[in-house]
């Protein structure tokens, strides 16, 4: 049965699991039926034009993991922060994990979507914020929609700085023989508040895995957002990312990439602006290899005057790899005063390795600063007949100017233990023993 | 150390360098000097193993070995170091990192063991005083923002740190200073001793003054058109390239 239909008919069974009373079934309903209007997206859309998902959507996954799989720490320690005290949202197989998490009601609610969907203290929360964000037309955020039932549940209240980061990490432990996810996060940062957070996907076998997230986000008045995402999965792990980010007034908000491993990873990231003086930062490093394909879609909806928004990408492909990355601005024409800017820059490592690089600016304010920029290029050779004058082989010599090239994104990494984390994938992505730590 | 047979070299089809003969001894000091143009730079890159640079005719023995197919990192393992005249900056490494790695690299590449990080330590200390080099400089990103001179300065700090038997310097000189020229020139004849051996690249007999060599070549059109001992760079200071060809 292909996907799609299994997907439409297995929303009977998942109705007889969850309370159809709520006032979310009614989304659930509706977005199940834009799914099956929609269907998956083709090349044949312009959105999708380079990335293919027929060959994902031809495994035979299970929707519902139907065994709780236990973790043990020591085994999967290595995929959280080191040194370093956090909250942790942890998630095996799709389901809550409560032994390797540590969640928190005190200052903030570090909690689950399932508590958050189901219980009155968050009935408002939900009912201003939950599915407000989602671009109606994108069927595999709908998909989620039809399905949302567990992920992470953050809510920070005024003025709360929340010190620790809060880690989301959602296993699969292999226990199916083909397994797809649909995390659901909800994301709510009140007015002056604060709040890191890093969150990752990761697979622990090479059973296939589909994850099909939707994380969003709103950020108040004045609020700050730093939020980091790892994606150093396996290769027969696939990611889409769905995340929306709702701006108001004089509030910043941060998300940076790190996308080294999957099979493919799409990573829709779309900010609406809602106010003014907004400040949105997206930044990422991308660095593959083999048949691994990564896919960029931005998307900065400047709609209100004096905001900024800043894009900053570098991908580094070798092997086969294919990178696309696709950034839209788009400032109204109330949007006066907008600076928007967005810089793309790649290294092709082998010939055959490729990258699809567009810039797509809609602008219809006359009082802006918008700027894009592109590159595509080798190492420099100079740099690299320099690093091996010195004795350091061709192959930490090109990872040391790999590191070099994407320095500039992993220099406005605020964690530390992250920062040192980054490095050393890095370093292993690239298999090289530096004689130093990066 | 090192001899140039008969070395001819091109760049995208056009011959550089046009037969090149060249007997370096241990304890030598050997001054290239030449107009633009005539080839400085490409000997120099060319010995350093450069890929850029084809050579069609001619051998570089050094040590008894015939070196023309070494890649730079095997040359700089075995012992030979170019300071360059445009040294490359890399956001993100440190001095002190890029010098770790490249000592620890070459040691691997000699199957010796790395150098402890004390024993590290204390020679960069050591090394950063002989050229009076402040602390603060080695955590800077590796030529990052330098100025001209520092650049320089920094090209000999590495070649402090690992010891060649071969040094070449490429235009050292150029950018800097008297006082900083004095204090390059002052490291590289500490370092100089009667088992290795300093080729100076150079345009002007400045740093002659400084670095006094054994002997001075004069290039011209890819090829040596006289050699003399350090009298002939006073010679040609006075009269100019024009008197040489």
């Amino acid at each position: 049965m292909p996907l799609v239909d299994k997907l439409v008919s297995s929303f009977l069974a998942f109705e007889l699991d969850i309370d159809i009373q709520s006032p979310v079934h009614n989304i659930r309903t509706n977005a199940i039926k834009s799914f099956e209007k929609l269907g998956f997206p083709n090349k044949k859309l312009e959105a999708w034009k380079y990335t293919s998902l027929n060959k994902v959507l031809k495994e035979d996954y299970t929707l519902f993991s139907k065994k709780k799989n236990v973790l043990d720490f020591n085994k999967v320690k290595d995929f959280f922060l080191d040194n370093t005290e956090s909250y942790k949202l942890v998630f095996v197989d799709g389901f809550f994990d409560s032994f390797l998490s540590q969640t928190s009601h005190d200052k903030a609610d570090v909690c689950i979507m399932s508590a958050a969907l189901s219980k009155t203290k968050y009935a408002s929360v939900i009912k201003k914020h939950f599915n407000k964000s989602i671009e109606k037309s994108d069927s595999l955020s709908q998909l989620n929609t039809a399905f949302s039932k567990e992920g992470a549940y953050v809510r920070i209240p005024k003025n709360i700085i929340l010190e620790k980061p809060i880690e989301i990490i959602h296993f699969a432990t292999g226990n199916e023989s083909a397994l797809m996810l649909q995390p659901r996060n909800l994301i709510v940062i009140d007015e002056g508040a604060q709040v890191e957070i890093v969150e990752s996907h990761q697979s622990l076998t090479d059973n296939p895995i589909f994850t099909n997230s939707v994380s969003e986000i709103f950020v108040a008045k004045n609020a700050h957002l730093d939020y980091y995402k790892i994606q150093n999965d396996r290769l027969t792990s696939t990611l889409i990312d769905n995340t929306y980010i709702s701006q108001q007034r004089d509030s910043n908000a941060k998300i940076h990439t790190f996308s080294f491993g999957g099979k493919l990873t799409r990573n829709n990231l779309n900010y609406y602006q809602k106010g003014s003086h907004i400040n949105s930062t997206m930044k990422g490093i991308t660095i593959i290899d083999d048949k691994q394909l990564v896919d960029h879609h931005t998307l900065v909806d400047h709609a209100n005057p004096n905001c900024e928004s800043h894009q900053d990408y570098k991908g580094i492909y070798s092997g086969s790899s294919t990178g696309v990355f696709n950034g839209k601005i788009v400032v109204d024409k109330i949007a006066q005063k907008t600076n928007a800017f967005q810089k793309n820059n790649n290294i092709l490592l082998t010939d055959k390795s490729t990258i699809n690089s567009k810039p797509q600016l809609e602008i219809f304010a006359d009082d802006v600063k918008c700027s894009h920029g592109c590159t595509i290029g080798q190492l420099d050779q100079d740099a690299m007949f320099y690093l091996r004058a010195r004795g350091i082989p061709k192959k930490e010599a090109e990872a040391l100017l790999t590191y070099a090239f994407a320095n500039n994104v992993l220099e406005s990494v605020n964690i530390s233990a992250l920062k040192s984390k980054i490095k050393k994938i890095i370093a292993n992505k690239l298999g090289v023993k530096l004689g130093f730590d990066l | 150390m090192l001899t140039i047979d008969n070395l001819h070299v091109s760049v995208d089809g056009k011959p550089i360098l046009n037969g090149i003969n060249l007997d370096v001894r241990a304890g030598e000091v050997h001054a290239i000097m030449g107009p633009n143009g005539s080839g400085k730079s490409t000997l120099s890159s060319v010995i350093a193993g450069n890929e850029a640079y084809e050579v069609t005719k001619g051998d570089i023995i050094y040590q008894n070995e015939n070196i023309i197919e070494l890649a730079p990192e095997e040359r700089a393992n075995k012992g030979i170091f170019l300071s360059f005249q445009y040294p490359v900056e890399i956001p993100g490494i440190t001095v002190t990192n890029f010098i770790k790695t490249a000592i620890n690299s070459n040691l691997r590449a000699r199957n010796e063991k790395e150098m402890p990080a004390n024993k590290m330590l204390k020679k960069i200390r050591e090394k950063a005083e002989l050229l009076e080099i402040d602390s603060r400089f080695l955590s800077r990103s590796l030529n990052e923002g330098f100025s001209g001179g520092e650049k320089k300065r920094n090209e000999i700090f590495q070649m402090a740190m690992l010891e060649p038997s071969l040094s070449i310097l490429d235009e050292t000189d150029s950018g800097l200073d008297i006082d900083a020229l004095k204090v390059v020139a002052n490291g590289v004849n500490k370092l100089k001793n009667k088992d290795n051996a300093v080729i100076l690249i150079t345009h002007y007999q400045r740093l002659l003054d400084y670095i006094v060599p054994d002997y001075v070549h004069v290039l011209h059109e890819g090829k040596i058109v006289k050699s003399g001992g350090k009298e002939l760079a006073h010679e040609l200071e006075e009269k100019g390239y024009d008197w040489i060809k």
